[in-house]
């Protein structure tokens, strides 16, 4: 089953020559402190899209994550002024992430609706939710959120990995376990693809489901904490569209969007590159945003592309 | 023996309600009724409609005037969800025909031209779309995701190749269809009504919809039959495409300026709540046009009321995203089977 690695090498491959390329083009691009900025500046969109890949890989799809993302912030950074513990708030959150996220797994399970649906009045219910509760950008004042986010490790090279980046890196590991080693992770693979045969084999589907968006809520949940901390603020309209952020993550690591294959370590590739594209095109200074938007947009169609036609030489190997 | 003349009202009742129920426009309509009840309680001058200086004012035209954006879109969009596909790159296509608009006027363009070129504009980006879905055999969304991240990029290089970041023009043509008045009448409600019947002529008087329906019902028992699902799908996104370039039209001229990365925000959603609302189901395989515009109201009348009520618009989002479970969870087959079930349980 050497195929299944084929679009992660692919992932990596670009990832690595996109930074050849930044090393050829600017002094002192290569190096562990790029790195280590990159790494910590899309630590929460990773994190947020780690989840997103296992509902990805169930065939389905998650709209609300970036609205999650704000109201995570929101929240606690209004909580902080009434003497809530930062990491009170933030366990808080997670537990709403994953209570959340089952309800819209729930009412897309039970009612079979279809996923995009419910998740877009989610993204609408969540973000109209952090309106409600403050119009303006919030402080979160606690020393332990300054702590945390200076908080880092260095790194050779004169980098550092950020404490967010950390986070990160953890919460990967532990998507990989849950992924790759656990019953629950099979099941994801099962019904991603194919429902029918996974159901009649005995994979509790209704369950799964419900278990794999409660997953990705606690994900983003998460993404919105370290976010909140990162920043060290709440604001509502942060993470504003980071959900196609998150998707084109998950594409770009090589997870495809029919469901069924796909790896969780594809994900960390995939919102690097986006954030080595964006460092780019910063490090040249004359080009501006609106390339970030091109460039992202042109590497995503190049990797639709390339995986329509991997799993199309796939097909046509398993029929022949 | 009460129980025996009871039984066949308890069953006629229950299947008027059904017949009732299963009709589709019932739900969307009720959800409109609903809200101007609440209206008219709330603010009771809610429904005056008055003529100052030759046109007509009141919250009604406001709805109506507002809806116009969404409707035009949603009425594309339903076309692709018919064919069991969808659009997300509408909002950047709006943006894209925004700083083509500028862009053209700017270079001299005669204002007709470039009105027949910012609907090419919204064709190409269909062709694109079509091209991705058809030929190419990606998913809908992930396809028109592409196009989503990237054109409001394609808008702000438009407006730059010429210097200004949010260039803004004149051209009484496009604001006569935007902003203007026929008559009494607001244009874009007129533009926006020809576009449907267009669209219903298109749609229901020739093949095409019945290709398009078939293709979103079963793609595969269609192309047995004999009809080209790429050819037909195809179709579907330009004329997507086709539609958001009209919208661009409006809300271009609306602000006579383009801003490729505010315009048109969020308009994706919009459209495909309209669609739901009214009825269209994502699996495909029924295009309802009428009831995509009673959808696109529904929406506009929710956000008008909410702002003439008094209550603060941050609970704007919020209160849609209610009323959007509640409109699902009513469409929903598993509830009602449920719930009618309970009933029935209950009553014998």
């Amino acid at each position: 089953m050497r195929e299944k690695y084929l679009p992660l090498i692919a992932t990596i491959t670009v990832f690595v020559a996109l930074f050849a390329i930044g090393g050829l083009l600017y002094n002192n691009f290569l190096s562990t402190l790029v790195l280590g900025d990159i790494l910590a500046d899309n630590a929460f969109i990773i994190i947020a899209a780690i989840g997103t890949t296992f509902v990805i890989i169930s065939g389905g799809i998650d709209l609300s994550i970036g609205s999650m993302i704000g109201f995570v912030g929101v929240v606690i950074a209004n909580l902080d002024p009434l003497g809530w513990h930062p990491l009170a708030s933030a366990a808080l959150m997670l537990a709403f992430g994953l209570g959340f996220g089952a309800l819209q797994g729930f009412i897309i399970e039970y009612c079979d609706i279809q996923p995009f649906i419910v998740t877009l009045a989610g993204l609408f219910l969540l973000r109209g939710a952090c309106f409600m509760v403050n119009l303006d950008s919030v402080p979160i004042r606690h020393p332990f959120v300054a702590a945390f986010a200076d908080a880092s490790i260095p790194l050779p090279g004169g980098g550092f990995l950020a404490s967010s980046a950390m986070v990160m890196l953890a919460s990967l590991a532990a998507a990989i376990v849950i992924a790759h080693f656990t019953k629950f992770g099979t099941n994801v693979y099962a019904i991603g693809g194919d429902r029918a045969s996974a159901g009649l084999m005995g994979v509790p589907i209704r369950r799964t489901m419900v278990s794999i968006y409660a997953l990705g809520g606690l994900y983003s949940a998460l993404g919105g904490v370290i976010y909140a901390f990162y920043t060290s603020s709440g604001y509502p309209l942060a993470g504003t569209g980071n959900e196609l952020n998150a998707i084109a993550s998950v594409v770009l690591g090589g997870t495809l969007l029919t469901g069924g294959i796909g790896m969780v370590g594809g994900t960390l590739f995939g919102g690097m590159i986006l954030g080595l594209i964006a460092t780019l095109i910063n490090f040249n200074g004359s080009l501006n945003g609106a390339w970030i938007m091109i460039c992202s947009g042109a590497l995503l169609f190049l990797f639709i592309v390339l995986q329509r036609s991997l799993v199309g030489s796939l097909r046509s190997r398993s029929t022949a | 023996m009460a129980t025996t003349t009871q039984a066949p009202l308890a069953a006629q009742l229950r299947s008027r309600w059904q017949s009732l129920a299963s009709h589709r426009a019932i739900w969307p309509i009720l959800a409109l009724a609903l809200i101007f009840t609440v209206d008219g309680v709330v603010s009771p001058g809610f429904f005056s409609i008055r003529i100052v200086e030759g046109r007509l004012f009141g919250n009604l035209i406001d709805i109506l005037y507002r809806a116009m954006p969404t409707a035009i879109v949603a009425l594309g969009m339903a076309v692709v969800i018919g064919t069991r596909g969808v659009d997300l790159s509408v909002g950047s296509i709006i943006a894209i025909c925004g700083a083509v608009i500028a862009w053209r006027i700017h270079a001299g363009d005669p204002h007709a031209l470039v009105l027949l070129e910012v609907l090419g504009v919204g064709l190409v980006c269909g062709l694109w779309n079509g091209f991705l879905v058809a030929v190419l055999d990606i998913q809908p969304i992930i396809a028109t995701l592409i196009l989503m991240v990237s054109g409001r990029g394609i808008g702000l290089m438009i407006n730059l190749i010429y210097g200004g970041t949010n260039p803004s023009f004149i051209s009484p043509l496009l604001q006569l269809l935007s902003v203007g008045h026929i008559g009494l009448i607001p244009a874009r409600l007129i533009l926006c009504a020809a576009l449907f019947a267009a669209l219903w002529l298109l749609i229901r008087r020739t093949a095409l919809g019945l290709f398009l329906e078939s293709v979103g019902g079963n793609a595969r028992a269609a192309s047995i039959a004999g009809v080209d699902a790429r050819l037909i799908k195809f179709a579907a996104y330009l004329i997507c495409g086709w539609c958001a370039a009209w919208a661009g039209v409006v809300l271009t001229a609306d602000t006579h300026t383009s801003d490729p990365v505010s315009e048109g925000l969020y308009i994706e959603l919009d459209a495909i709540l309209a669609v739901v609302i009214g009825g269209g189901s994502l699996a495909g395989g029924r295009i309802y046009l009428g009831m995509t515009l009673l959808g696109a109201l529904v929406i506009q009348t929710l956000t008008t009321s909410i702002l003439t009520s008094g209550l603060p618009p941050e609970y704007n989002l919020v209160v849609k995203a209610v009323v959007v479970f509640a409109v699902l969870l009513l469409q929903s087959n598993n509830l009602r089977r449920d719930i009618g079930s309970a009933f029935r349980r209950s009553t014998s």
